[in-house]
Protein backbone atom coordinates (compact mmCIF):
# COMPACT_ATOMS: atom_id res chain seq x y z
CA UNK A 1 0.00 0.00 0.00
CA UNK A 2 2.79 2.47 1.03
CA UNK A 3 4.65 1.69 -1.96
CA UNK A 4 1.54 1.84 -4.10
CA UNK A 5 1.41 5.06 -2.84
CA UNK A 6 5.34 6.14 -3.41
CA UNK A 7 4.90 5.46 -6.75
CA UNK A 8 1.77 7.31 -7.70
CA UNK A 9 1.73 10.08 -5.70
CA UNK A 10 3.46 12.41 -7.99
CA UNK A 11 1.53 11.49 -10.94
CA UNK A 12 -2.03 11.35 -9.28
CA UNK A 13 -1.10 15.29 -7.82
CA UNK A 14 -0.27 16.52 -11.40
CA UNK A 15 -3.18 14.67 -12.98
CA UNK A 16 -6.02 16.13 -9.56
CA UNK A 17 -6.91 18.64 -11.59
CA UNK A 18 -8.05 16.33 -14.96
CA UNK A 19 -9.32 13.96 -12.66
CA UNK A 20 -12.05 16.36 -11.06
CA UNK A 21 -12.35 17.71 -14.45
CA UNK A 22 -13.14 14.29 -16.03
CA UNK A 23 -15.96 12.90 -13.21
CA UNK A 24 -17.54 16.56 -13.06
CA UNK A 25 -17.23 17.71 -16.66
CA UNK A 26 -17.13 14.57 -18.99
CA UNK A 27 -18.15 10.96 -17.64
CA UNK A 28 -20.52 12.55 -14.85
CA UNK A 29 -22.65 14.35 -17.07
CA UNK A 30 -22.48 11.63 -19.50
CA UNK A 31 -23.79 8.86 -17.66
CA UNK A 32 -26.52 12.02 -16.06
CA UNK A 33 -27.59 12.90 -19.53
CA UNK A 34 -28.18 9.15 -20.51
CA UNK A 35 -30.35 9.05 -17.09
CA UNK A 36 -31.98 12.09 -18.26
CA UNK A 37 -32.80 10.89 -21.40
CA UNK A 38 -35.30 8.47 -19.93
CA UNK A 39 -36.98 11.14 -17.95
CA UNK A 40 -38.88 14.00 -18.60
CA UNK A 41 -37.62 16.85 -17.24
CA UNK A 42 -38.16 21.02 -17.36
CA UNK A 43 -36.00 22.22 -14.77
CA UNK A 44 -38.76 23.13 -13.04
CA UNK A 45 -39.98 19.94 -11.33
CA UNK A 46 -37.64 16.81 -10.46
CA UNK A 47 -37.14 14.80 -13.49
CA UNK A 48 -40.18 12.11 -13.94
CA UNK A 49 -38.86 8.96 -15.28
CA UNK A 50 -40.46 7.84 -18.47
CA UNK A 51 -39.21 5.00 -19.92
CA UNK A 52 -37.94 4.93 -23.67
CA UNK A 53 -41.01 7.56 -24.44
CA UNK A 54 -38.34 10.33 -25.47
CA UNK A 55 -36.95 7.67 -27.50
CA UNK A 56 -40.07 6.38 -28.98
CA UNK A 57 -41.39 10.03 -29.73
CA UNK A 58 -38.00 10.64 -31.34
CA UNK A 59 -37.86 7.88 -34.24
CA UNK A 60 -41.62 7.92 -34.53
CA UNK A 61 -43.25 10.62 -34.19
CA UNK A 62 -41.03 13.53 -34.34
CA UNK A 63 -40.42 14.81 -38.20
CA UNK A 64 -37.82 17.71 -37.04
CA UNK A 65 -35.53 14.79 -35.54
CA UNK A 66 -35.62 13.22 -38.83
CA UNK A 67 -35.13 16.59 -40.93
CA UNK A 68 -32.23 17.29 -38.45
CA UNK A 69 -31.05 14.68 -39.21
CA UNK A 70 -30.76 14.70 -42.81
CA UNK A 71 -29.62 18.41 -43.01
CA UNK A 72 -26.91 17.27 -40.61
CA UNK A 73 -25.90 14.29 -43.07
CA UNK A 74 -26.15 15.94 -46.27
CA UNK A 75 -23.96 18.94 -44.49
CA UNK A 76 -21.18 16.35 -43.55
CA UNK A 77 -21.47 14.26 -46.66
CA UNK A 78 -20.71 17.72 -48.59
CA UNK A 79 -18.30 19.93 -46.75
CA UNK A 80 -16.06 17.27 -45.35
CA UNK A 81 -15.07 15.79 -48.91
CA UNK A 82 -15.06 19.57 -50.23
CA UNK A 83 -12.92 20.59 -47.84
CA UNK A 84 -10.18 17.66 -47.94
CA UNK A 85 -10.55 18.02 -51.40
CA UNK A 86 -9.89 21.78 -51.57
CA UNK A 87 -6.66 21.56 -48.33
CA UNK A 88 -5.59 18.26 -50.41
CA UNK A 89 -4.91 20.08 -53.60
CA UNK A 90 -3.58 23.45 -52.37
CA UNK A 91 -1.13 21.75 -50.40
CA UNK A 92 -0.15 19.55 -53.58
CA UNK A 93 0.28 22.98 -55.62
CA UNK A 94 2.11 24.82 -52.74
CA UNK A 95 4.57 21.64 -52.13
CA UNK A 96 6.28 21.30 -55.34
CA UNK A 97 8.39 24.34 -57.99
CA UNK A 98 7.72 26.83 -55.22
CA UNK A 99 10.61 28.59 -53.66
CA UNK A 100 8.13 30.74 -51.58
CA UNK A 101 5.28 29.47 -49.82
CA UNK A 102 5.04 31.15 -46.45
CA UNK A 103 2.76 33.95 -47.39
CA UNK A 104 0.01 31.96 -49.86
CA UNK A 105 -0.09 29.52 -46.89
CA UNK A 106 -0.68 32.29 -43.91
CA UNK A 107 -3.46 33.58 -46.45
CA UNK A 108 -5.02 30.30 -46.69
CA UNK A 109 -4.91 29.27 -43.04
CA UNK A 110 -6.51 32.54 -42.07
CA UNK A 111 -9.97 31.78 -43.33
CA UNK A 112 -9.36 28.68 -40.76
CA UNK A 113 -8.92 31.00 -37.31
CA UNK A 114 -11.55 33.35 -38.10
CA UNK A 115 -14.13 31.08 -39.16
CA UNK A 116 -16.07 30.35 -36.48
CA UNK A 117 -16.32 33.40 -35.00
CA UNK A 118 -19.83 35.34 -34.85
CA UNK A 119 -18.30 38.04 -37.00
CA UNK A 120 -17.66 35.75 -40.24
CA UNK A 121 -21.27 34.14 -39.56
CA UNK A 122 -22.67 37.78 -39.54
CA UNK A 123 -21.06 38.68 -42.73
CA UNK A 124 -21.61 35.58 -44.46
CA UNK A 125 -25.55 36.52 -44.17
CA UNK A 126 -24.82 39.34 -46.03
CA UNK A 127 -22.99 38.22 -48.52
CA UNK A 128 -24.99 35.46 -49.52
CA UNK A 129 -28.17 38.40 -49.15
CA UNK A 130 -30.61 38.93 -52.14
CA UNK A 131 -28.76 42.05 -52.80
CA UNK A 132 -25.18 40.37 -51.42
CA UNK A 133 -22.05 40.41 -53.50
CA UNK A 134 -22.53 36.81 -54.67
CA UNK A 135 -25.55 37.75 -56.37
CA UNK A 136 -23.86 41.50 -57.64
CA UNK A 137 -20.47 39.72 -59.17
CA UNK A 138 -23.07 36.67 -60.72
CA UNK A 139 -25.33 39.66 -62.12
CA UNK A 140 -22.19 40.95 -63.73
CA UNK A 141 -22.24 37.77 -65.68
CA UNK A 142 -26.03 37.93 -66.74
CA UNK A 143 -26.77 35.68 -64.23
CA UNK A 144 -29.98 36.01 -61.81
CA UNK A 145 -29.14 34.65 -58.25
CA UNK A 146 -30.95 32.75 -55.89
CA UNK A 147 -32.03 34.11 -52.77
CA UNK A 148 -29.41 32.05 -51.13
CA UNK A 149 -29.69 31.87 -47.33
CA UNK A 150 -33.45 32.67 -47.44
CA UNK A 151 -34.33 29.92 -50.23
CA UNK A 152 -34.73 26.51 -48.42
CA UNK A 153 -33.37 24.68 -51.77
CA UNK A 154 -30.14 26.80 -51.44
CA UNK A 155 -29.24 27.40 -47.20
CA UNK A 156 -27.51 24.75 -46.85
CA UNK A 157 -24.89 25.06 -49.80
CA UNK A 158 -24.02 28.95 -48.25
CA UNK A 159 -22.45 26.77 -45.26
CA UNK A 160 -21.04 23.86 -47.41
CA UNK A 161 -19.20 26.93 -49.00
CA UNK A 162 -18.32 28.67 -45.58
CA UNK A 163 -16.76 24.78 -44.52
CA UNK A 164 -14.70 25.17 -47.59
CA UNK A 165 -13.63 28.62 -47.25
CA UNK A 166 -11.96 27.11 -43.99
CA UNK A 167 -9.66 24.57 -45.92
CA UNK A 168 -6.73 25.62 -44.19
CA UNK A 169 -5.82 23.19 -40.64
CA UNK A 170 -6.00 20.33 -43.34
CA UNK A 171 -4.22 22.26 -45.63
CA UNK A 172 -1.42 22.34 -43.25
CA UNK A 173 -1.53 18.80 -42.15
CA UNK A 174 -1.41 17.63 -45.81
CA UNK A 175 1.81 19.69 -46.63
CA UNK A 176 3.35 18.09 -43.29
CA UNK A 177 2.99 14.77 -45.23
CA UNK A 178 3.83 15.60 -47.92
CA UNK A 179 7.27 16.63 -47.16
CA UNK A 180 7.41 13.12 -45.76
CA UNK A 181 7.47 11.20 -49.11
CA UNK A 182 10.91 11.12 -50.33
CA UNK A 183 11.23 12.81 -53.21
CA UNK A 184 13.55 10.40 -55.55
CA UNK A 185 9.82 8.27 -55.72
CA UNK A 186 8.40 10.71 -58.19
CA UNK A 187 12.01 11.16 -59.93
CA UNK A 188 11.95 7.29 -60.21
CA UNK A 189 8.41 7.52 -61.79
CA UNK A 190 9.74 10.42 -64.09
CA UNK A 191 12.47 8.55 -65.79
CA UNK A 192 9.94 5.25 -66.16
CA UNK A 193 7.56 7.89 -67.99
CA UNK A 194 5.14 7.85 -65.74
CA UNK A 195 2.19 10.08 -66.08
CA UNK A 196 1.43 12.67 -63.42
CA UNK A 197 -2.25 11.45 -62.94
CA UNK A 198 -0.57 7.80 -62.31
CA UNK A 199 2.29 9.47 -59.80
CA UNK A 200 -0.68 10.83 -58.14
CA UNK A 201 -2.69 7.77 -57.97
CA UNK A 202 0.24 5.23 -57.36
CA UNK A 203 3.00 7.59 -55.19
CA UNK A 204 1.13 10.32 -53.60
CA UNK A 205 -2.21 9.18 -52.42
CA UNK A 206 -1.25 5.47 -51.00
CA UNK A 207 1.65 7.27 -49.00
CA UNK A 208 -0.76 9.38 -48.02
CA UNK A 209 -3.46 8.01 -46.45
CA UNK A 210 -2.55 7.70 -43.05
CA UNK A 211 -2.71 12.04 -43.22
CA UNK A 212 -5.68 11.21 -45.15
CA UNK A 213 -7.08 8.75 -42.64
CA UNK A 214 -6.52 11.50 -39.90
CA UNK A 215 -7.86 14.29 -41.84
CA UNK A 216 -10.99 12.52 -42.82
CA UNK A 217 -11.47 11.32 -38.79
CA UNK A 218 -11.13 15.28 -37.81
CA UNK A 219 -13.23 16.93 -39.95
CA UNK A 220 -15.80 13.99 -40.00
CA UNK A 221 -16.16 15.22 -35.99
CA UNK A 222 -15.70 18.65 -36.39
CA UNK A 223 -18.58 19.09 -39.30
CA UNK A 224 -20.79 17.44 -37.01
CA UNK A 225 -20.33 19.60 -33.97
CA UNK A 226 -21.22 22.79 -36.35
CA UNK A 227 -22.76 24.72 -34.34
CA UNK A 228 -22.11 28.64 -34.22
CA UNK A 229 -22.01 29.78 -38.10
CA UNK A 230 -25.90 27.67 -38.67
CA UNK A 231 -27.11 28.85 -35.17
CA UNK A 232 -26.30 32.69 -36.71
CA UNK A 233 -27.26 31.99 -40.33
CA UNK A 234 -30.67 30.32 -39.68
CA UNK A 235 -31.50 33.35 -37.12
CA UNK A 236 -31.36 31.01 -34.23
CA UNK A 237 -34.08 28.29 -35.77
CA UNK A 238 -33.17 26.62 -38.11
CA UNK A 239 -34.91 28.68 -40.41
CA UNK A 240 -35.98 28.79 -43.61
CA UNK A 241 -37.90 26.10 -43.22
CA UNK A 242 -35.59 23.92 -41.01
CA UNK A 243 -33.40 23.68 -44.05
CA UNK A 244 -31.01 24.93 -41.91
CA UNK A 245 -31.86 22.64 -38.51
CA UNK A 246 -28.58 21.17 -38.10
CA UNK A 247 -28.44 18.68 -35.42
CA UNK A 248 -26.68 20.58 -32.70
CA UNK A 249 -28.96 23.82 -33.50
CA UNK A 250 -32.36 21.64 -32.51
CA UNK A 251 -30.82 20.14 -29.55
CA UNK A 252 -29.96 23.48 -28.10
CA UNK A 253 -33.12 25.37 -29.09
CA UNK A 254 -35.26 21.85 -27.43
CA UNK A 255 -32.88 22.24 -24.28
CA UNK A 256 -32.90 25.93 -23.87
CA UNK A 257 -35.60 27.68 -25.88
CA UNK A 258 -38.13 25.01 -24.94
CA UNK A 259 -36.64 23.37 -21.71
CA UNK A 260 -37.26 19.95 -22.52
CA UNK A 261 -34.07 18.84 -21.02
CA UNK A 262 -34.88 15.36 -20.57
CA UNK A 263 -35.81 15.03 -24.72
CA UNK A 264 -32.90 16.91 -25.30
CA UNK A 265 -30.77 14.81 -23.61
CA UNK A 266 -31.82 11.77 -25.74
CA UNK A 267 -31.19 13.63 -28.36
CA UNK A 268 -27.77 14.54 -27.17
CA UNK A 269 -27.21 10.46 -26.75
CA UNK A 270 -28.00 9.94 -30.38
CA UNK A 271 -25.57 12.14 -31.21
CA UNK A 272 -23.11 10.47 -29.43
CA UNK A 273 -24.06 7.19 -30.77
CA UNK A 274 -23.48 8.28 -34.40
CA UNK A 275 -20.03 10.27 -34.09
CA UNK A 276 -18.79 6.83 -31.92
CA UNK A 277 -19.99 5.19 -34.83
CA UNK A 278 -18.36 6.86 -38.12
CA UNK A 279 -15.29 7.28 -36.12
CA UNK A 280 -15.35 3.22 -35.08
CA UNK A 281 -16.11 2.44 -39.10
CA UNK A 282 -13.16 4.98 -40.27
CA UNK A 283 -11.43 3.23 -37.33
CA UNK A 284 -11.78 -0.60 -38.49
CA UNK A 285 -12.12 0.08 -42.26
CA UNK A 286 -8.53 1.67 -42.09
CA UNK A 287 -7.09 -0.97 -42.17
CA UNK A 288 -8.14 -1.62 -45.63
CA UNK A 289 -6.62 1.29 -46.97
CA UNK A 290 -4.01 2.98 -44.68
CA UNK A 291 -1.06 1.46 -44.75
CA UNK A 292 1.43 2.65 -42.54
CA UNK A 293 5.25 3.26 -44.12
CA UNK A 294 6.89 1.54 -40.66
CA UNK A 295 4.57 -1.03 -40.18
CA UNK A 296 6.78 -3.91 -40.42
CA UNK A 297 9.28 -2.56 -37.94
CA UNK B 1 38.90 1.79 -85.10
CA UNK B 2 35.38 2.17 -87.18
CA UNK B 3 32.94 1.73 -84.44
CA UNK B 4 34.89 3.86 -82.05
CA UNK B 5 34.15 7.01 -84.65
CA UNK B 6 30.28 6.42 -84.72
CA UNK B 7 29.84 5.67 -80.97
CA UNK B 8 31.59 9.39 -80.72
CA UNK B 9 28.63 10.81 -82.58
CA UNK B 10 26.14 8.91 -81.45
CA UNK B 11 27.39 9.90 -77.63
CA UNK B 12 27.84 13.60 -78.95
CA UNK B 13 24.00 13.13 -80.65
CA UNK B 14 22.74 11.61 -77.08
CA UNK B 15 24.28 14.75 -74.99
CA UNK B 16 22.41 17.36 -77.31
CA UNK B 17 19.42 15.72 -77.29
CA UNK B 18 19.80 15.50 -73.38
CA UNK B 19 21.11 19.00 -73.29
CA UNK B 20 17.98 20.07 -75.15
CA UNK B 21 15.76 18.07 -73.17
CA UNK B 22 16.82 19.56 -69.81
CA UNK B 23 16.87 23.02 -71.23
CA UNK B 24 13.09 22.15 -72.56
CA UNK B 25 12.25 21.06 -69.28
CA UNK B 26 13.59 24.16 -67.19
CA UNK B 27 11.72 26.49 -69.78
CA UNK B 28 8.47 23.88 -68.73
CA UNK B 29 9.42 24.13 -65.20
CA UNK B 30 9.73 27.74 -65.19
CA UNK B 31 6.29 28.54 -67.25
CA UNK B 32 4.40 26.47 -64.56
CA UNK B 33 5.48 28.06 -62.32
CA UNK B 34 4.43 31.36 -63.82
CA UNK B 35 1.22 29.75 -63.89
CA UNK B 36 1.15 28.66 -60.41
CA UNK B 37 1.51 31.75 -59.24
CA UNK B 38 -1.27 33.55 -61.12
CA UNK B 39 -3.28 30.96 -60.09
CA UNK B 40 -2.23 31.01 -56.24
CA UNK B 41 -2.75 35.37 -56.48
CA UNK B 42 -6.40 34.81 -57.87
CA UNK B 43 -6.85 32.55 -55.54
CA UNK B 44 -5.56 34.51 -52.48
CA UNK B 45 -7.54 37.22 -53.94
CA UNK B 46 -10.93 34.99 -53.67
CA UNK B 47 -10.17 33.92 -50.37
CA UNK B 48 -9.51 37.67 -48.70
CA UNK B 49 -12.47 39.37 -50.64
CA UNK B 50 -15.08 38.54 -47.65
CA UNK B 51 -12.87 39.78 -45.29
CA UNK B 52 -11.85 42.84 -47.81
CA UNK B 53 -15.73 43.70 -48.22
CA UNK B 54 -16.11 43.39 -44.62
CA UNK B 55 -13.60 46.32 -43.68
CA UNK B 56 -14.74 47.78 -47.02
CA UNK B 57 -18.44 47.91 -45.68
CA UNK B 58 -17.52 48.94 -42.32
CA UNK B 59 -16.06 52.33 -43.76
CA UNK B 60 -19.05 52.86 -46.49
CA UNK B 61 -22.46 55.15 -46.03
CA UNK B 62 -25.38 52.85 -45.73
CA UNK B 63 -26.74 53.26 -48.89
CA UNK B 64 -23.35 52.59 -50.87
CA UNK B 65 -22.83 48.78 -48.94
CA UNK B 66 -24.83 46.69 -51.14
CA UNK B 67 -25.58 48.73 -54.31
CA UNK B 68 -21.69 48.37 -55.73
CA UNK B 69 -19.14 46.35 -55.68
CA UNK B 70 -15.93 48.81 -55.62
CA UNK B 71 -14.43 48.08 -52.27
CA UNK B 72 -13.35 52.06 -51.83
CA UNK B 73 -15.93 53.66 -50.28
CA UNK B 74 -16.88 57.23 -51.36
CA UNK B 75 -15.91 58.78 -48.21
CA UNK B 76 -14.75 57.55 -45.35
CA UNK B 77 -17.59 56.92 -42.40
CA UNK B 78 -15.44 56.45 -39.45
CA UNK B 79 -18.12 57.41 -37.25
CA UNK B 80 -19.38 53.88 -38.14
CA UNK B 81 -16.78 52.71 -35.10
CA UNK B 82 -17.61 55.19 -32.24
CA UNK B 83 -21.17 55.01 -33.00
CA UNK B 84 -21.18 51.44 -33.42
CA UNK B 85 -19.31 51.35 -29.95
CA UNK B 86 -22.06 52.94 -28.25
CA UNK B 87 -25.08 51.32 -30.06
CA UNK B 88 -26.02 48.66 -27.89
CA UNK B 89 -27.67 48.82 -24.42
CA UNK B 90 -23.96 48.87 -22.99
CA UNK B 91 -20.75 50.40 -24.87
CA UNK B 92 -18.18 47.61 -25.89
CA UNK B 93 -15.99 48.73 -23.56
CA UNK B 94 -18.01 46.86 -20.80
CA UNK B 95 -18.18 43.65 -23.40
CA UNK B 96 -13.95 43.71 -24.33
CA UNK B 97 -13.54 43.82 -20.48
CA UNK B 98 -15.68 41.18 -20.12
CA UNK B 99 -13.85 38.81 -23.01
CA UNK B 100 -10.42 39.96 -22.07
CA UNK B 101 -11.05 38.30 -18.11
CA UNK B 102 -12.89 35.33 -19.76
CA UNK B 103 -9.98 34.87 -22.18
CA UNK B 104 -7.06 35.65 -19.54
CA UNK B 105 -8.01 33.35 -16.49
CA UNK B 106 -9.12 30.66 -19.50
CA UNK B 107 -5.80 30.39 -21.26
CA UNK B 108 -3.88 30.27 -17.76
CA UNK B 109 -6.58 27.84 -16.70
CA UNK B 110 -5.69 25.77 -19.98
CA UNK B 111 -2.06 26.27 -19.63
CA UNK B 112 -1.94 25.10 -16.03
CA UNK B 113 -3.98 22.06 -15.89
CA UNK B 114 -3.42 21.00 -19.15
CA UNK B 115 0.38 20.79 -19.04
CA UNK B 116 0.22 18.99 -15.29
CA UNK B 117 -1.43 16.58 -16.99
CA UNK B 118 0.49 15.88 -19.81
CA UNK B 119 3.52 15.78 -17.74
CA UNK B 120 2.25 12.98 -15.71
CA UNK B 121 1.13 11.33 -19.11
CA UNK B 122 4.67 11.84 -20.95
CA UNK B 123 7.11 11.14 -18.22
CA UNK B 124 5.59 9.98 -15.08
CA UNK B 125 5.47 6.26 -14.43
CA UNK B 126 1.82 5.08 -12.75
CA UNK B 127 -1.35 2.69 -12.14
CA UNK B 128 -3.77 2.93 -14.33
CA UNK B 129 -1.87 5.29 -16.77
CA UNK B 130 -2.72 3.22 -19.91
CA UNK B 131 -6.43 3.38 -19.23
CA UNK B 132 -6.00 7.19 -17.84
CA UNK B 133 -4.52 7.97 -21.08
CA UNK B 134 -7.63 6.54 -23.33
CA UNK B 135 -9.91 8.07 -21.27
CA UNK B 136 -8.37 11.36 -22.01
CA UNK B 137 -8.34 10.63 -26.04
CA UNK B 138 -11.95 9.68 -26.18
CA UNK B 139 -13.12 12.78 -24.36
CA UNK B 140 -11.39 14.35 -27.41
CA UNK B 141 -14.41 12.85 -29.54
CA UNK B 142 -17.30 13.74 -27.12
CA UNK B 143 -19.53 16.92 -29.26
CA UNK B 144 -20.04 19.49 -26.13
CA UNK B 145 -24.05 19.68 -26.65
CA UNK B 146 -23.67 16.02 -25.29
CA UNK B 147 -22.50 17.04 -21.68
CA UNK B 148 -23.82 20.26 -21.61
CA UNK B 149 -27.24 19.86 -20.50
CA UNK B 150 -25.87 18.24 -17.13
CA UNK B 151 -23.11 20.48 -16.86
CA UNK B 152 -25.35 23.21 -16.90
CA UNK B 153 -27.48 21.72 -14.40
CA UNK B 154 -25.03 21.45 -12.09
CA UNK B 155 -23.73 24.68 -12.54
CA UNK B 156 -27.43 26.21 -12.02
CA UNK B 157 -27.29 23.88 -9.08
CA UNK B 158 -24.30 25.68 -7.64
CA UNK B 159 -25.20 29.05 -8.25
CA UNK B 160 -23.19 29.81 -11.37
CA UNK B 161 -25.27 30.65 -13.85
CA UNK B 162 -24.31 34.54 -14.59
CA UNK B 163 -21.26 34.51 -13.66
CA UNK B 164 -17.91 33.82 -15.00
CA UNK B 165 -17.29 30.95 -13.45
CA UNK B 166 -19.11 28.16 -15.63
CA UNK B 167 -16.81 29.56 -18.59
CA UNK B 168 -13.52 29.79 -16.61
CA UNK B 169 -13.39 26.96 -13.62
CA UNK B 170 -13.85 23.97 -15.96
CA UNK B 171 -10.46 25.34 -17.80
CA UNK B 172 -8.68 24.81 -14.61
CA UNK B 173 -9.53 21.23 -14.48
CA UNK B 174 -7.86 20.30 -17.93
CA UNK B 175 -11.55 20.13 -19.50
CA UNK B 176 -9.56 20.74 -23.13
CA UNK B 177 -8.47 17.11 -23.78
CA UNK B 178 -6.29 19.11 -27.13
CA UNK B 179 -3.94 20.95 -24.65
CA UNK B 180 -2.93 17.92 -23.09
CA UNK B 181 -2.49 15.71 -26.18
CA UNK B 182 -0.56 18.65 -27.79
CA UNK B 183 1.83 18.64 -24.60
CA UNK B 184 2.18 15.38 -24.35
CA UNK B 185 3.40 15.22 -28.05
CA UNK B 186 5.49 17.29 -27.25
CA UNK B 187 6.87 16.36 -23.83
CA UNK B 188 7.65 12.95 -25.58
CA UNK B 189 10.30 14.77 -27.57
CA UNK B 190 12.34 16.14 -25.00
CA UNK B 191 15.43 14.00 -24.09
CA UNK B 192 14.68 11.41 -21.09
CA UNK B 193 18.43 11.87 -19.78
CA UNK B 194 17.40 15.01 -18.26
CA UNK B 195 14.97 14.06 -15.72
CA UNK B 196 17.12 11.02 -15.04
CA UNK B 197 19.87 13.32 -14.14
CA UNK B 198 18.11 15.54 -12.17
CA UNK B 199 16.59 12.44 -10.28
CA UNK B 200 19.92 11.14 -9.65
CA UNK B 201 20.21 14.79 -8.50
CA UNK B 202 17.40 14.31 -5.95
CA UNK B 203 14.90 16.52 -7.82
CA UNK B 204 11.24 15.55 -7.20
CA UNK B 205 9.25 15.10 -9.94
CA UNK B 206 7.88 18.51 -8.83
CA UNK B 207 11.30 19.80 -9.52
CA UNK B 208 11.72 18.24 -12.64
CA UNK B 209 8.26 19.84 -14.12
CA UNK B 210 8.74 23.02 -13.20
CA UNK B 211 12.64 23.27 -13.24
CA UNK B 212 13.08 21.72 -16.27
CA UNK B 213 10.50 20.18 -18.56
CA UNK B 214 8.32 23.45 -18.45
CA UNK B 215 11.23 26.31 -19.60
CA UNK B 216 11.93 24.16 -22.56
CA UNK B 217 8.55 23.76 -23.56
CA UNK B 218 7.97 27.00 -23.77
CA UNK B 219 7.29 26.55 -27.95
CA UNK B 220 3.97 23.98 -26.95
CA UNK B 221 3.50 26.41 -24.49
CA UNK B 222 3.47 29.27 -26.76
CA UNK B 223 1.38 27.39 -29.23
CA UNK B 224 -1.48 25.95 -26.42
CA UNK B 225 -1.77 29.67 -25.39
CA UNK B 226 -2.62 31.08 -28.73
CA UNK B 227 -4.77 28.62 -30.08
CA UNK B 228 -6.69 28.73 -26.60
CA UNK B 229 -6.73 32.58 -26.44
CA UNK B 230 -8.20 32.62 -30.02
CA UNK B 231 -10.67 30.01 -29.44
CA UNK B 232 -11.82 31.17 -26.08
CA UNK B 233 -12.32 34.95 -27.75
CA UNK B 234 -14.55 33.18 -30.35
CA UNK B 235 -16.33 30.74 -27.92
CA UNK B 236 -20.10 31.57 -28.72
CA UNK B 237 -21.75 28.65 -27.24
CA UNK B 238 -21.17 28.35 -23.37
CA UNK B 239 -21.71 32.63 -23.09
CA UNK B 240 -24.50 32.12 -25.03
CA UNK B 241 -26.23 29.92 -22.60
CA UNK B 242 -24.43 30.67 -19.11
CA UNK B 243 -24.84 34.80 -19.68
CA UNK B 244 -27.92 35.76 -19.51
CA UNK B 245 -27.34 39.42 -18.08
CA UNK B 246 -26.33 42.01 -20.75
CA UNK B 247 -23.75 43.31 -18.03
CA UNK B 248 -21.59 40.17 -18.51
CA UNK B 249 -22.16 39.46 -22.01
CA UNK B 250 -18.65 38.97 -24.09
CA UNK B 251 -18.05 40.26 -27.59
CA UNK B 252 -19.92 37.34 -29.74
CA UNK B 253 -22.88 37.73 -27.83
CA UNK B 254 -22.91 41.19 -28.16
CA UNK B 255 -22.29 41.30 -31.83
CA UNK B 256 -25.46 38.67 -31.80
CA UNK B 257 -27.36 41.45 -30.37
CA UNK B 258 -27.02 43.91 -33.58
CA UNK B 259 -28.80 41.34 -35.69
CA UNK B 260 -32.26 41.91 -33.51
CA UNK B 261 -32.00 45.09 -34.96
CA UNK B 262 -31.09 44.41 -38.50
CA UNK B 263 -34.30 46.71 -40.10
CA UNK B 264 -32.48 49.64 -38.82
CA UNK B 265 -30.03 50.09 -41.04
CA UNK B 266 -27.18 49.76 -38.46
CA UNK B 267 -25.12 47.65 -41.00
CA UNK B 268 -22.21 49.85 -41.03
CA UNK B 269 -21.54 49.79 -37.27
CA UNK B 270 -22.39 45.81 -37.04
CA UNK B 271 -19.82 45.65 -39.41
CA UNK B 272 -17.50 48.12 -37.67
CA UNK B 273 -17.76 46.32 -34.22
CA UNK B 274 -17.55 42.46 -36.31
CA UNK B 275 -13.96 43.77 -37.57
CA UNK B 276 -13.09 44.76 -34.23
CA UNK B 277 -13.84 41.81 -33.05
CA UNK B 278 -11.31 39.73 -35.30
CA UNK B 279 -8.57 42.45 -34.93
CA UNK B 280 -7.30 40.81 -31.99
CA UNK B 281 -6.89 37.19 -33.65
CA UNK B 282 -5.51 38.70 -36.72
CA UNK B 283 -2.93 40.39 -35.10
CA UNK B 284 -1.68 37.57 -32.84
CA UNK B 285 -1.69 35.50 -36.17
CA UNK B 286 -0.14 37.73 -37.60
CA UNK B 287 2.74 37.55 -34.80
CA UNK B 288 2.92 34.05 -34.01
CA UNK B 289 2.52 32.49 -37.46
CA UNK B 290 5.35 30.08 -37.15
CA UNK B 291 4.01 28.86 -34.15
CA UNK B 292 0.67 27.98 -34.99
CA UNK B 293 1.55 26.54 -38.53
CA UNK B 294 4.06 24.14 -36.24
CA UNK B 295 1.29 23.36 -33.75
CA UNK B 296 -1.27 22.38 -36.38
CA UNK B 297 1.58 20.27 -38.42
CA UNK B 298 2.59 18.32 -35.70
CA UNK B 299 -0.86 17.70 -33.44
CA UNK B 300 -3.01 18.11 -36.55
CA UNK B 301 -5.64 20.48 -34.72
CA UNK B 302 -9.03 21.83 -36.53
Amino acid sequence: MKKFFRRNAPAYVFLSPWFVGFFLLALGPILASMYLSFTRYDMVGDPRWVGLDNYEYMFERDRRFWKALEVTFTYVALAVPARLAMALGVAMLLDKGLRTIGLYRAIFYLPSLLGSSIAIAILWRQLFSVDGVVNQVLAKFGIEGAAWISDPNTSLYTLVILAMWQFGSPMLIFLAGLRGIPRDLYEAAEIDGTSKRRQFFRITLPLLAPVIFFNLVLQTIEAFKTFSSAFIISNGTGAPADSLLFYTVYLFNEAFKFFRMGYASALAWVLLLIIGFFTAVTFFTSKYWVHYENERD
Amino acid sequence: MKTNVTDMTVRDKNAQIAHEIRLGQKKRARRARIYKHIFLIGMSIVMLYPLFWLFASSLKPENEIFSTLTLWPSEFNWNNYTEGWNALPKSFTVFYMNSAIVTVLSVIGNLLSCSFAAYAFARLQFNGKNLFFALMMMTLMIPYHVVLIPQYVLFLNLGWVDTYLPLVVPRFLASDAFFIFLMVQFFRQLPRELDEAAMIDGCSPYKIYWAIILPLSLPAMGTAAIFSLIWVWEDFLAPLIYLNDIKSYTVPLALRLFLDQEGQSIFGQMFAMSVLSLVPVIVFFIAFQKLIVRGIATSGMK
